[in-house]
């Protein structure tokens, strides 16, 4: 554990120091924040319609989770989808380039610990930028009480959401020593989980339902929406577990080719 | 401490260790010599457990490499040959980092040890600056700084002297001779003076395959004695000469005055008086003329070296020591193989 909480420490120190953590915070503030702007504007002016129409369309449902915070965890999750690449990169690419993998091989760390310390470094950057969102729920307040259950199970989706990505971006770090190819292969591989089950939605056969399974964003709608299933939550878990096992087998791979 | 056991590596269809088999004593400060692409670089990966050999086992501290790589890993310093730090740290953070991964967990303590090996390393002035903004050879003290940080038993330096200046390579040459003892060093190295004054052994590898292993004075004592001799005669002489008992090989050079200036190299155990005389005698035979009979001298290390890799070049009919090879003459190639084979010890 130790090992790991040191490991962590200086991946966080090597995105802080360089201004590649800044970059990418600072980018997804600025578009998240307009997407924002722009629900709670659309939200404000649909209640004025509606309330001028209300006495002849009877009551109609217009949510604050539906209208604002839905929509804008769905854009944040196609802006994480660009931007996970770029904060996986680097991982093991850069130490493979540099060659300091060589002397993190000959230290007293796992493979594991190796993993671990990387990915949850990733996983806090992500953290923070979530986080630094979370004010806006603080606009909402100053008119309206926020949906805090849908806010929060709307959140922790896009996190695992997140953590699935960047656990594919670490495995795919550790195949080449080139930060712009890991991000190409990154990106490709996740826009690929993201579109597959587009062509087979609504069809019925066994494979079909599988591609729309395994498809990353079927498992999205549920989250968005403030509702957390077990299955997308099992769906992620597995997905992370999955790709942080291949990174394993991919860095023994690595020691035994020399 | 070290024993490696018939180790072999393969690279793809590359050869690159074969049946290397060695040991090294505690407190040893051993020298890895040989011609670049030798298989230097490659054995060191595998002592400090950072490739597996493709056959064979390596030992470190009592442990194996393969079964308990940890236990190695705790107890090893390593300087890799292109000393890849992370380039955004500082130099102490970067070596408290370190000193954290090896068990270091105290604060304190942490950095009590980094400030005494930055003392020891001479980076103390540098301490906070950015690794990427140091100069080469203050780049490779920081590097030896993180090999020594865990107070390891064993060291493992790859060129730990490459690309600094004189006074830099005097500084840490005497830094890591003042390691020996205590601890056990491996370090390798194509300069031989360096490994001469550094080191109590050597080794000596060439395409992969260990062509000698022995103390520098062993290695000088057996590669025997030389005599320089400047006689006017022709070429041939030379053949005539090497039929005198006790001469290993002879390098002939031809001086513009038509003379021929002699290297001869003798047998260890050979009588140097009762060969000088016939040599003599030899010379009066065949009315040539002695211009020049230098006394005895040891060979020097740079020369048995030499030797030895070239005996070995001819043996496996190879040019992977081209840069070695370059130097000597034709003559030397078809030498006779001197009493040194490829399995030492």
């Amino acid at each position: 554990m130790r090992t790991i909480y040191t490991l962590v420490k200086r991946e966080l120190k090597a995105y802080f120091h360089s201004p590649i953590a800044y970059a990418i915070i600072f980018m997804f503030l600025l578009i998240s924040g307009y997407f924002f702007f722009a629900g709670m504007n659309t939200y404000s002016l649909a209640s004025f319609e509606i309330s001028k129409m209300a006495e002849r369309m009877g009551p109609q449902e217009l949510t604050i989770a539906g209208f604002v915070i839905a929509p804008l965890l769905g854009n944040m999750s196609v802006v994480m989808l660009l931007m996970a690449p770029l904060l996986t990169m680097r991982l093991f690419s850069e130490e493979k380039k540099t060659g300091s993998i060589e002397l993190l091989f000959t230290w007293p760390v796992t493979d594991f610990q190796m993993v671990m310390g990387k990915y949850l470094a990733s996983l806090m950057v992500v953290a923070i930028m979530l986080a630094l969102t979370l004010p806006y729920a603080g606009f909402v307040w100053l008119h309206t009480a926020p949906p805090w259950s849908s806010i929060f199970s709307g959140y922790l989706g896009l996190l695992l959401l997140v953590a699935s990505f960047l656990s594919l971006g670490l495995f795919f770090s550790t195949l080449t020593e080139n930060q712009i190819v890991s991000a190409v292969l990154t990106f490709g591989a996740l826009l690929i989980f993201w579109i597959m089950g587009w062509t087979s939605a609504g069809n019925t056969d066994w494979f079909s339902q599988l591609i729309v399974y395994l498809s990353i964003l079927e498992h999205f709608h549920n989250p968005s929406k403030g509702v957390l299933d077990t299955r997308d939550v099992v769906y992620y878990l597995s997905f992370i577990g999955f790709f942080l096992f291949l990174t394993l087998r991919s860095l023994e791979a690595e020691k035994i080719g020399g | 401490m070290i024993v490696a056991e018939n180790i072999s590596k393969k690279y793809g269809a590359f050869l690159a260790l074969d049946a290397l088999s060695f040991e090294v004593e505690k407190g040893d400060i051993c020298g890895f010599l040989g011609p670049n692409g030798a298989g230097k670089t490659t054995m060191m990966r595998i002592l400090t457990g950072y490739m597996p050999p493709s056959a064979g086992r390596a030992r470190v501290a009592g442990f194996d490499s393969m079964e308990n790589p940890m236990e190695i890993k705790k107890r090893i310093g390593y300087l890799p040959e292109t000393t890849p730090l992370y380039p955004d740290m500082r130099v102490a953070e970067y070596l408290d980092f370190v000193a954290e991964l090896k068990g270091f967990t105290s604060r304190d303590e942490r950095i009590r040890r980094v400030a005494g090996v930055m003392e020891g390393t001479m980076i103390t002035s540098r301490q906070s600056s950015i690794i990427k903004t140091l100069s080469k050879g203050y780049r490779q003290r920081v590097g030896l700084a993180q090999a020594l940080i865990g107070d390891p038993e064993v060291l493992v330096l790859d060129e730990p002297t490459i690309g600094l200046d004189p006074k830099q390579i005097v500084e840490i040459r005497s830094l890591i001779k003042n390691l020996g003892g205590k601890r056990t060093v491996i370090l390798s190295s194509h300069i031989l003076p360096e490994v001469q004054m550094i080191c109590s052994r050597v080794l000596i590898i060439n395409n992969g395959r260990l062509v000698a292993s022995d103390t520098i004075s062993g290695l000088s004592a057996a590669a025997g004695r030389k005599v320089s001799a400047r006689i006017k005669a022709p070429l041939q002489a030379k053949e005539d000469l090497l039929r005198i008992k006790g001469a290993l090989n002879i390098v002939a050079r031809e001086e513009p005055d038509g003379a021929l200036l002699l290297d001869i190299f003798l047998e260890p155990d050979c009588d140097i008086a009762r060969w000088r005389a016939e040599l003599v005698s030899m010379v009066g035979e065949k009315r040539w003329d002695l211009v020049d009979l230098l006394s005895s001298a040891v060979v020097p290390l740079e020369e048995t070296y030499i030797r030895l890799i070239s005996s070995d070049l001819v043996k496996s009919g190879d040019n992977g020591g081209e840069e070695a090879a370059g130097e000597r003459s034709a003559d030397d190639r078809e030498s006779h193989d001197i009493t040194y084979s490829g399995d030492a010890d």
